[in-house]
């Protein structure tokens, strides 16, 4: 609770959700979450960019060894589950799971931290300071991600199997008889569709509500710190592993893509 | 929920990470590995080989090893065998030599015994005529008894 007696609880909340905006309607960006999603895509290419180039087949670096360790827990998830050739999936992976769990490590960052800290550069009065800094608490940075991955999963099921191989995966099951592929044609696009749909939500909705309990946290006084600890640590657990679970199922769409029937 | 152009920025800046991870990123780190892998692999080859080289080695050692120590005892032999002989062959030429030695002086002590007799007959020779004139009372003759006195010196 930061700006005075003036916001009730609600307001205090529905401020810290809402995004620094500009523009209206549909043809709007969120700066805040399109920012910090670019930031630390940035952070995690400069890093991992900066190592490839020293990279050596000799005694590696301790940042090398660490970078490693992640490139081959990811090489790993990517050979148990994906049997093909393809050059993408396992870099894809990669710049999911460590873009994602970047992006949700914002979760950490205490709510009122930023907004005080432009206030304090800028002295811009706190009511008008819009900060909302965990992109994927952000339904279009997640479905960003998720229509990423739905089209290449497009892209590869018409590829390994032809239009008419894909039109038939879709119109051919799970029911044999040809009367009822209209209804298999239903069933099977909503499955289709579900999957970008699932991606986007599951992580947006973990991660609002992370974020919503950290603000409800930050409006109970002065025990606000040991709950806010608790909530933290088990974020320890949550980021992570939304960010492996995206990446996962992002290797399983794409190896039944791949998979012909 | 407000779905706007954020989305739109964010599936650009997807596709744009993804690509330079693909082409920038990935290839090195994970080459990187596998080569690390490989080598170490062949490290772990090699050291196994050279363990099994080892015991060959050691094996061939120990054998060499037992083979020079039967060579050396045959050689000692051989050498005391030799040695012996040289004894020997010292022992038969100090016993000829001795021989020799005690030969030649047996003979130069005969010589000097018959020397010795020959001069005491002499001696005895003229201390019979001494006597025999003594007893005479009266000089004998040396010439006209001269057949006598040899044969007294020969009788002696």
């Amino acid at each position: 609770m930061s700006s005075g007696a003036e916001l009730t609880s609600q307001e205090y909340i529905t401020h810290h959700l809402s995004n620094l905006k500009v523009g209206e309607g549909f043809w709007s960006l969120h700066l805040d979450s399109l920012g910090w999603s670019v930031f630390l895509g940035l952070v995690f290419l400069t890093i991992f960019r900066s190592v490839a180039k020293k990279a050596t087949p000799g005694v590696p670096g301790k940042l090398q060894c660490a970078v490693e360790m992640v490139v081959g827990f990811v090489d790993e998830s990517v050979k148990s589950t994906f049997h093909g050739k393809n050059a993408l999936i396992a870099p894809l992976s990669l710049t999911i799971f460590v873009w994602i769990l970047l992006m949700n490590s914002m979760d950490w960052v205490p709510v009122d931290l930023l907004p005080h800290l432009i206030h304090w550069v800028t002295g811009m009065p706190l009511g008008d300071i819009y900060m909302k800094p965990v992109p994927t608490a952000d339904p279009n940075i997640t479905f960003g991600l998720a229509l990423g991955v739905f089209i290449l999963i497009i892209y590869y099921s018409i590829k390994v199997k032809g239009v008419g191989g894909f039109m038939k995966e879709l119109t051919t099951q799970p029911f044999g008889h040809w009367s009822l592929y209209p209804v298999n044609f239903i069933l099977e696009t909503v499955t289709m569709l579900a999957r970008p749909l699932s991606l986007a939500l599951r992580l947006f909705g973990n991660l609002y509500a992370g974020e919503l309990i950290f603000l409800l946290i930050a409006t109970i006084g002065v025990f606000q710190l040991p709950v806010h600890f608790l909530w933290a640590a088990f974020h320890l657990l949550v980021i992570p592993l939304q960010a492996f679970i995206f990446m996962m199922l992002t290797i399983v769409y794409l190896s039944l893509a791949h998979e012909d029937h | 929920m407000d779905i706007n152009m954020t989305l739109v920025g964010q599936l650009i800046a997807f596709v744009v990470f993804v690509i330079f991870c693909m082409k920038y990123v990935w290839p090195p780190i994970i080459g990187a590995i596998e080569d690390r892998q490989a080598t170490i692999a062949d490290g772990l080859a090699a050291s196994d080989r050279a363990a099994k080289d080892l015991e060959l080695a050691q094996e061939k050692a120990t054998a060499q090893l037992k083979e020079a120590k039967v060579q050396a005892a045959s050689i000692v032999d051989a050498a005391k065998k030799h040695e012996a002989k040289i004894v020997e062959e010292a022992a038969g030429k100090a016993q000829v030599e001795k021989e020799r030695i005690l030969a030649s002086g047996h003979a130069e002590i005969e010589t000097e015994r018959n020397r010795a007799k020959e001069e005491l007959r002499k001696e005895v020779a003229v201390l019979a005529i001494a006597g025999a004139e003594k007893i005479l009372e009266r000089s004998i003759d040396a010439a006209v008894h001269s057949d006598i006195l040899d044969k007294l010196v020969a009788e002696l």
